[in-house]
């Protein structure tokens, strides 16, 4: 078992014909995931390396049976495409573009939570991956293999940074989720820590949070009251300046609020273990589950 | 980005805010023509993004030309925290009889804009909240709904503002409410929105974020800038395309995906070191980018050891590697470098790096090891 992707993926590329897009999508199609179609306006009836691009997501979805969409476009294109996906009846969408604005954020998120239909990954994340059975998004499948660690994290190279040391220990992954780095994600770490928890295949929840906004404090609560399977946590940004953005547009101490510490204290004050490095993350899953390798 | 207060009027008036008339001097003779087409009394104001402003002596009233100009040379310039004062916003006096304050915030955890209005105007919102829950009354608006005049009524009887300005005060919010959304704001903040002897509601000050990444919608917005906030280095690495946050330390930092640098610069705090910034040089960087970020770092003379923590997926370590050795042939650094590369093509990197021979080069093969290396070399 994994979450969210697997065999049954048939994944449809809004920006397939983009640069970028044209090279992820042939990486997750070499990894195994059934690309199945690309989507954009004007080029239908074309193909990418043999697989076939549509005017719009309805025909793709008409045609193919895509039930996940990947967002590749750009920033500015990038709500309209979610939403479109979402109204063909695509099921899961990830958006990987960085860079959308947070007003177009907020009505993507609170119209996709009002018709309840599709569940949004990003944006502004790496993606999803369940090693050895699909790759959706830009994370290096290469460094992770299929095991029994569940990864949710706000950032894509300190996952990488953590599944390596995790990979050293030799612990494998059941799915890493990439959350994204932007104020209002279509999924926090609460809506894919309970997949993890009826996930039969997941033995240990690895979450992996940042600086800004309240969501890693709101998954200690969730922890606390619905989730059995042991958790450990890693925050970054403990010598994050106030007012700064780090990098993601998320990352930001506002005032008092949205400090490392304040989510490590909650996440230790219900029961989280906190690795204060990312090697410290990998010892502590060592003393939870024993040496895996 | 953070407006001055003087931006963020402009923009309310764009916007039928009802603002005090004035105008923007950046110097004195610029301040003292405003203040005389402005009219006496008029009030001379520092422009710089921080509260306690008028303790500093930032702000102060003119009753005359005299007055006028002694007050600009003596803000013009000024330290207020920090923060030199390059702009003066120079505006006609208001009379007023009551302070209130008025917000709508982007409320992540909410995932909705809040609005926010109370009658305890003039000082610390903060400070208001801790007097308790009913100081300021509060609501979430329905972003694909919109602000609507009944939510006007609520928070203006919530807050129990006087009887005879429920309706104009609801429509200010309703204004402000536009703003937030037609500017693509995630703050507008009026502290004091103040109603007139006449019973009129004017905006007294504006706190305005505007959304970096919304800005293609706004070019007029682009064009905005706050000189005393800028920092040069960060103003370099901008025009450049980095990420580029300047800290007080002496490790230069520079990594790729802003996650993998937060956490570094953790690990180099936790390992006795000082970080002297946050540099993310993205996804795919490419050998130019690199070089690029080296002379970035290096500008900060403060800099005594640089320390490249490099995990890739879509950047590949060559081209990393390709990066500092162009550097290091363009900006011959003096001080020494610790590179950790690990993900794509790392060996590739690696063994580029080894047959250069750069001097003053230590590779890591981990993120802590690494981290420990460089502070031992910033100390030397």
């Amino acid at each position: 078992m994994s979450i969210l992707i697997d065999e049954s993926t048939r994944l449809c590329v809004s920006g397939i014909t983009g640069r970028e897009g044209t090279f992820h999508s042939l990486r997750n199609r070499d990894y195994g995931t059934q690309v199945v179609a690309g989507v954009t306006p004007g080029k239908g009836g074309q193909d990418v390396a043999g697989i076939p691009v549509f005017d719009t997501f309805h025909e793709a979805v008409a045609d193919t049976g895509a039930n996940t969409a990947m967002i590749f476009v750009p920033p500015r294109f990038a709500a309209d495409s979610i939403l479109e996906a979402e109204d063909a009846g695509i099921e899961l969408i990830v958006a990987i573009t960085e860079g959308i604005p947070a007003h177009d954020e907020l009505r993507v998120y609170n119209a996709l939570k009002n018709h309840g239909r599709a569940r949004l990954i990003g944006p502004n994340c790496p993606g999803i991956l369940s090693p050895g059975k699909a790759n959706v998004g830009i994370i290096p499948a290469a460094f992770f293999k299929q095991g029994n660690v569940g990864v949710v994290s706000r950032s894509g190279t300190l996952t990488y940074q953590i599944g390596n040391v995790l990979a050293q220990q030799g612990f494998g992954n059941s799915t890493i989720v990439g959350i994204g780095g932007d104020p209002v994600p279509g999924s926090d770490f609460i809506d894919i820590l309970g997949l993890f928890q009826e996930d039969p295949e997941t033995e240990l929840i690895v979450m992996c949070g940042e600086i800004g906004g309240d969501a890693e404090e709101r998954a200690a609560e969730y922890v606390a009251e619905h989730v059995t399977k042991p958790v450990v946590a890693y925050i970054a940004g403990f010598t994050a300046p106030p007012g700064k953005t780090m990098g993601h547009a998320g990352a930001i101490v506002s005032g008092s609020k949205g400090t490392a510490a304040a989510k490590a204290e909650a996440l230790e004050a219900r029961g989280v273990r906190v690795g204060r490095t990312p090697t410290q993350v990998a010892e502590v899953a060592v003393s939870l589950l024993g040496a895996a390798a | 980005m953070d407006l001055l207060e003087y931006q963020g009027k402009q923009l309310f008036a764009r916007h039928g805010v009802p603002v005090p008339a004035g105008k923007p001097a950046r110097s004195v003779d610029e301040a003292v023509a405003a203040a005389d087409e402005i009219g006496y009394p008029c009030v001379v104001k520092a422009q710089v993004q921080i509260g306690g402003r008028g303790k500093a002596g930032g702000i102060k009233v003119a009753q005359n030309q005299d007055e006028a100009r002694q007050h600009a040379d003596a803000i013009l310039g000024m330290d207020i925290r920090g923060l030199t004062v390059h702009e003066l916003w120079i505006e006609g006096a208001s009379e007023i009889d009551a302070e209130y304050y008025a917000s709508v915030i982007f409320d992540r955890s909410a995932k909705a804009p809040l609005v926010m209005l109370s009658t305890k105007g003039g000082m610390d919102i903060e400070q208001v909240a801790e007097e308790g829950p009913d100081a300021i009354a509060r609501l979430h608006v329905d972003p694909l709904v919109g602000f609507q005049d009944f939510h006007g009524r609520r928070l203006a009887f919530e807050a129990g503002v006087d009887g005879d300005v429920v309706r104009p005060v609801g429509a200010m919010l309703a204004k402000l409410y536009d703003v937030f959304i037609a500017e693509d704001t995630t703050l507008v903040e009026v502290n004091p929105m103040i109603i007139t002897p006449e019973r009129q509601v004017k905006a007294l000050d504006a706190k305005v974020t505007l959304d970096d990444n919304a800005m293609y919608r706004h070019p007029d917005n682009a064009e905005l800038r706050d000189l005393s906030a800028e920092d040069p280095q960060e103003r370099m690495a901008k025009e450049r395309g980095l990420t580029y946050v300047k800290l007080d330390g002496d490790i230069g930092i520079l990594g790729n995906g802003a996650g993998l640098v937060m956490s570094t610069l953790d690990v180099v705090a936790q390992a006795g070191g000082r970080p002297a910034n946050f540099l993310d040089a993205g996804g795919g960087s490419k050998a130019e980018a690199i070089t690029s970020a080296v002379e970035v770092i290096l500008s900060n003379d403060k800099v005594k050891a640089v320390l490249f923590n490099i995990f890739g997926g879509i950047t590949r370590g060559d081209e990393v590697a390709k990066g500092l050795i162009e550097a290091f042939a363009q900006v011959k650094p003096t001080v020494p470098f610790v590179v950790r590369l690990d993900g794509t093509n790392d060996e590739e990197g690696r063994r580029l790096l080894a047959d250069a021979n750069l001097p003053n080069v230590v590779t890591e093969s981990t993120m802590d090891g690494a981290a420990a290396k460089v502070v031992e070399l910033a100390a030397a």
